[in-house]
């Protein structure tokens, strides 16, 4: 077993990490030695422009692709969550959330009370019975929210979740995602996907920066500002352009 | 807490106004505008029939639409005609069924296992293509002249179409939705009956139609040609009537299945609606 070198202060741990697309002379190399580690509750944002294989990555700490080389430990069960909502368009909300909880084995007899406590959790307990089409973009972000809750899991994977929404729904999503958080009394390892800069340092403990065209860590920034915060405040914004400079010159070097 | 209100309110702008139920007057006035329509059609037909039988053309053999009509209705008064459409339907569900529970089990197999596939998967189209009556000799000389001879027919005309509607459906499941389901942990028999069956509904349900089509079409087939003893079916009615040369009991008959074949096509069209509606595909 591969758990045995990994203490109980890690959560999720690649080391050197590769990922390979094809072979020969057409093969891309999408990932290239990623070594990242995170502790348990800790809420890391992995940043990147287009091609830094932050959803390969993703993927791959999800179990459903394996990497080319190095090793991937997660600690605990994982659950992901995608741009898309991915709900299943004949099952209601509440039946959403319900099929996740039945995936688990959960008793039929917890499951109602369940599914209705973690759509409370999202805000939407009075949405259960709304098919996924009656719902808004940001409502359903939030079922998936609690789809993924539901699977009780450690360590929560997000694929760039709210890239499709407006700014407004993505504010308040982010106080939600925040306040779910501290509401699950558990620590909820979360990994982060966006290419928002300001919505990483609005919401990680750490920013990580992915360079592209092979993935490669290329820096990580701690996120020292106090909690509550706001995407608009003036510490969030200072980081954010400090990252952002170091992205557009990560950038600017594939336009050489 | 301000932030709850906040979210409580976009919510609630977002969804806009709830759309209230159709009153009876509303749906009284759906029902006319649904309605008419075939009743202007069937009143066209008419005219037309009795138009080409005013003219003459074959005046000696083809009835005109009112002799017709009486004699469907003075069959309707007999027992004779229920017992056999009671027959043939019976034959025809019974039929179906089987045709289901096999084309959902091969479907779903082919489907799922690739090698199945690759082996069997153009073979089912293939059968598909076969006439029914070609079937016909083949189950004759297999279980004889009797009603499982008929069965047979209709399982190797539906079935195929019943199997490809399910493969076609599980093909064109967004691949989102199978990584959700497979992240969730849902795997062999819950992945497909919780995922990729309801997934693939809509697609099979046309498969599901065709089957009923081809099941028809393979059913008054081998009831014309496997006549079973002692059973009066509408294939034995078809039957007498070419014997005797009556073409106003033969076009009443005619009408009885083509009343059958509305039935059922509506009762396919209320699932698809509601199927559609469900998705919010409407």
């Amino acid at each position: 077993m591969s758990t045995t070198a990994v203490t109980e202060t890690t959560a999720v741990s690649l080391a050197g990490v590769s990922k390979v697309y094809g072979r020969g002379g057409s093969a891309v190399r999408a990932l290239d030695q990623v070594t990242l580690t995170t502790a348990p509750g800790e809420f890391t944002c992995l940043i990147g422009a287009s091609g830094c294989g932050k959803s390969t990555l993703l993927s791959l700490v999800a179990g459903l692709d394996r990497p080319t080389s190095g090793e991937i430990t997660v600690n605990g069960r994982v659950a992901l969550m995608f741009q898309e909502p991915g709900l299943f368009p004949w099952l209601t909300a509440a039946g959403n959330v319900e099929l996740a909880l039945r995936a688990r084995k959960v008793p039929r007899a917890e499951r109602k009370a369940r599914t209705l406590e973690l759509l409370d959790a999202v805000q939407l307990g009075g949405f259960g019975g709304k098919r996924p089409h009656e719902l808004s973009g940001g409502m359903r972000q939030r079922v998936a929210l609690a789809r993924a809750l539901a699977q009780e899991a450690d360590v929560l994977l997000m694929d760039e979740p709210f890239g499709a929404l407006d700014a407004m729904t993505r504010d308040l999503l982010h106080d939600e995602l925040d306040r779910v958080r501290e509401r699950v009394g558990r620590r909820l390892t979360v990994l982060f996907v966006t290419h928002n800069v300001r919505e990483a340092v609005r919401l990680g403990d750490r920013v990580v920066l992915l360079s592209s065209r092979p993935g490669r860590v290329i820096e990580e920034y701690p996120v020292p500002v106090e909690r509550p915060r706001r995407i608009d405040s003036a510490p969030v914004a200072e980081l954010a352009s400090v990252i952002t400079d170091r992205l557009r010159e990560e950038v600017s070097r594939h336009g050489r | 807490m301000a932030a709850d209100t906040t979210l409580a309110g976009l919510d609630a702008l977002d969804l806009g106004d709830e759309r209230q139920g159709a009153d009876g007057r509303e749906r009284a006035a759906r029902i006319a505008r649904t309605v008419w329509p075939k009743v202007a059609a069937i009143g066209l037909v008419w005219i037309i029939w009795e138009l080409i039988h005013l003219s003459g053309w074959k005046k000696l053999v083809l009835p005109g639409p009112g002799v017709t009509l009486s004699n469907l209705w003075a069959q309707a008064q007999t027992g004779l005609l229920w017992h056999a459409i009671g027959d043939t339907l019976e034959r025809a569900v019974i039929g179906y069924a089987l045709a289901l529970v096999i084309g959902t089990v091969v479907g779903l197999l082919v489907a799922r296992i690739p090698p199945l596939r690759a082996a069997v998967g153009s073979l089912i189209t293939g059968l598909q293509t076969m006439p029914s009556a070609a079937w016909i000799p083949f189950a004759i000389i297999l279980f004889g002249l009797n009603t499982s001879a008929i069965m047979f027919i209709i399982v190797m005309a539906a079935a195929p179409a019943i199997a490809n509607g399910l493969i076609a459906g599980v093909d064109y499941t967004p691949p989102l939705l199978l990584k959700a389901g497979k992240v969730m942990g849902l795997r062999g028999l819950s992945l497909n009956r919780y995922l990729i069956l309801p997934a693939a509904l809509p697609t099979f349900v046309a498969g599901m139609k065709q089957g009923w089509a081809f099941t028809w079409h393979a059913l008054l087939t081998a009831e014309l040609l496997v006549l079973v003893a002692g059973e009066p079916s509408i294939g034995v009615l078809f039957q007498a009537d070419q014997d005797q040369t009556d073409m106003p009991s033969t076009i009443a008959i005619m009408i009885v299945i083509l009343i059958f074949g509305v039935i059922v096509d509506v009762l396919f069209g209320r699932a698809n609606n509601a199927i559609r509606k469900r998705w919010g595909l409407t």
